[in-house]
């Protein structure tokens, strides 16, 4: 990981002001993203990872600091189709079959029409929906509907994926399952992701690096670059160095609340 | 059944309240007219009597049926004294109003969505429309039009429109800004134009909005053909045959034009929740 950082942050500041006073939702925060890493963002709620995720995004811009994005601006670099963007509820138009979400940025972003079904044939395979293009979101399960989510940010080719809490809302076992999945995407695509996420065996299974932060202000207390290989089966969870792991990605949320 | 029978209930009791009403408001007059002649009455002349009169001041139910049912289907459709004719004047310039009304009410809130200036100044005027009453402003209408060689069918369509445009774009504006910060984010990080983002979430999204304000505008817009014929002297339509009742102490008349509007309004109303329906069964958000 020695090239140009994908996402490069420097002493990035954000400052929300509300009728309570000015928030400090990020403070001097300073990261390096490799291409093809898996970054994990965790801390307790308000620490700032949906703000840090956004503003990656351009969806909110920081008061503070430097941010790039494959070396642009991150606006420059949404208008390159730098990302896709994959919230915490799938948000699926129930007016379009899941095909026709999948279209929804294809359309925008005016790829042809036989472009189209391509595209959608192949992140369907991607996301192990294939044959279910036709379906409405409400005969898709929950997990099914994230998956379909996943697709339509995959769907024009970003080479960089941002997740907030993507598997927040499902349970256990189906979260299981989603992260071995995400993880051969990953592999097989070579993306940049940024994973948002509040669990700590999440975070360690999933990331070859662990962004550990805190709030008030928000700001990043542990990076931790992950030992573990990056073919990971879910048993890896079992063994020593993963449980190492997440034992200082513990100690990092723990020192953190120190402050408080 | 369970559902059928308070209904029924509710049904029976209106009508034994009207007999008794007519009964009572009626007999009044008979017994004038049996004073003059010098006649003595029984009760039961008084009951067949006020069941029967040309001319009661209210008539008994089954009088209003008989007369809906010879105007209706014992008449001619053409034929002056058929309340299918008069229904559909007054039914075509309620169909005109209502597209006119829902046309110019989507366009509205179309502007007062995407348009700071109209968000702050369109809407107190809308509001402000409909604070003045409809039985003033449609004879202005009426003549301002007439001046311009306009009669007939338009300005009676356009006081319906005056009517319906309203609940339409107070629907409206709020199913156009339905959609959550989350959805509207997500066009956003499409680069989506406001253009894209409007006809691919901002309308879909409004849909059941629309249809429920449609339900509204067109019951509205009925009302505002039928004041729409009062003020002209119309000869034609169900407004036209109230007032020609009215005239001429027809009250039977005016009772049975009453209905035939509410019936008429009610399948009005109910074409279009059969049309919200399946156009929101069609697009996956019937819930
Ligand atoms: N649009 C906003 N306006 C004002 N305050 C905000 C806004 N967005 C987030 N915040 C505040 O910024 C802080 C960080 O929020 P967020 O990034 O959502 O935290 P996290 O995702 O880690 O839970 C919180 O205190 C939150 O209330
Ligand atoms: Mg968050």
């Amino acid at each position: 990981m020695t090239q140009t950082p994908v996402i490069q942050a420097q002493n990035l500041d954000l400052t929300f002001q509300t009728n309570d006073g000015p928030i400090h939702a990020l403070k001097g925060v300073d990261l390096e993203i490799g291409k093809g890493e898996f970054v994990s963002f965790i801390g307790p709620s308000g620490c700032g990872k949906t703000t840090f995720l956004r503003v990656i995004a351009a969806l909110e811009h920081p008061t503070g600091g430097t941010i790039t994005v494959n070396g642009m601006t991150p606006d420059e670099a949404r208008q390159k189709r730098a990302y896709g963007y994959v919230f915490q509820a799938a948000g699926l138009y129930p007016w379009r079959t899941i095909a026709g979400n999948i279209k929804l940025p294809l359309e925008i972003m005016g790829f042809s029409r036989a472009e189209q079904e391509e595209r959608v044939k192949n992140v369907l395979q991607l996301v192990d929906l294939e044959g279910f293009g036709g379906k409405f979101p409400w005969q898709l399960s929950g997990g099914m509907q994230q998956r379909a989510s996943i697709a339509r940010a995959l769907a024009f080719d970003a080479d960089i994926l941002l997740m907030d809490e993507p598997f927040g809302a499902l349970d256990e076992i189906v979260r299981d399952h989603l992260n071995e999945q995400l993880l051969a995407l990953w592999a097989r695509t070579e993306k940049t992701i940024g994973f948002v996420t509040h669990s700590i065996p999440e975070a360690v299974y999933l990331s070859t690096k662990i962004v550990v932060m805190s709030p008030r202000p928000g700001r990043i207390t542990d990076v931790i670059d992950s030992p573990l290989p990056r073919e990971r089966p879910l048993d890896i969870r079992d063994t020593p160095e993963f449980l190492e792991v997440a034992h200082r990605v513990r100690e990092g949320l723990r020192a953190g609340h120190a402050y408080d | 059944m369970s559902r059928a029978l308070p209904v029924l209930t509710v049904v029976a009791a209106i009508l034994a309240l009207w007999y008794a009403a007519a009964v009572w408001m009626n007999a009044t007059w008979t017994r004038d007219q049996a004073e003059r002649a010098g006649v003595e009455l029984s009760v039961s002349d008084i009951l067949t009597d006020t069941m029967a009169q040309e001319r009661p001041v209210l008539p008994a139910p089954h009088q209003v049926v008989t007369e809906l049912w010879n105007t209706t289907a014992r008449k001619k459709v053409t034929s002056k004294r058929s309340l299918v004719f008069h229904g559909w004047i007054t039914l075509s310039a309620t169909l005109l109003g209502f597209a006119i009304g829902t046309g110019a009410g989507i366009l509205l809130a179309i502007g007062i969505v995407h348009n700071r200036a109209m968000d702050m100044s369109v809407m107190p005027w809308a509001i402000a429309s409909q604070t003045i009453p409809i039985l003033a402003i449609a004879p202005m209408i009426i003549v301002v039009l007439n001046s311009l060689g306009i009669q007939g069918l338009v300005p009676k369509a356009i006081i319906s429109a005056y009517l319906s445009f309203f609940p339409v774009v107070v629907g409206m504006v709020k199913g156009l800004r339905s959609p959550d910060a989350m959805q509207l984010d997500l066009m956003r990080t499409y680069n989506a134009s406001g253009r894209e983002s409007f006809w691919k979430l901002r309308l879909p999204s409004s849909m059941p909005y629309l249809f429920t304000s449609l339900k509204i505008g067109i019951a509205a817009s009925l009302v505002g053909a039928i004041v729409g014929e009062l003020p002209t002297g119309a000869i034609r339509g169900l407004g036209a045959r109230m007032l020609t009742g009215s005239y001429y102490g027809q009250t039977i008349q005016i009772w049975s034009a009453l209905f035939a509007a509410a019936i008429l309004a009610a399948c009005l109303v109910g074409i279009v929740g059969v049309l919200q329906r399946v156009t929101l069964k069609r697009m996956g958000m019937d819930q």
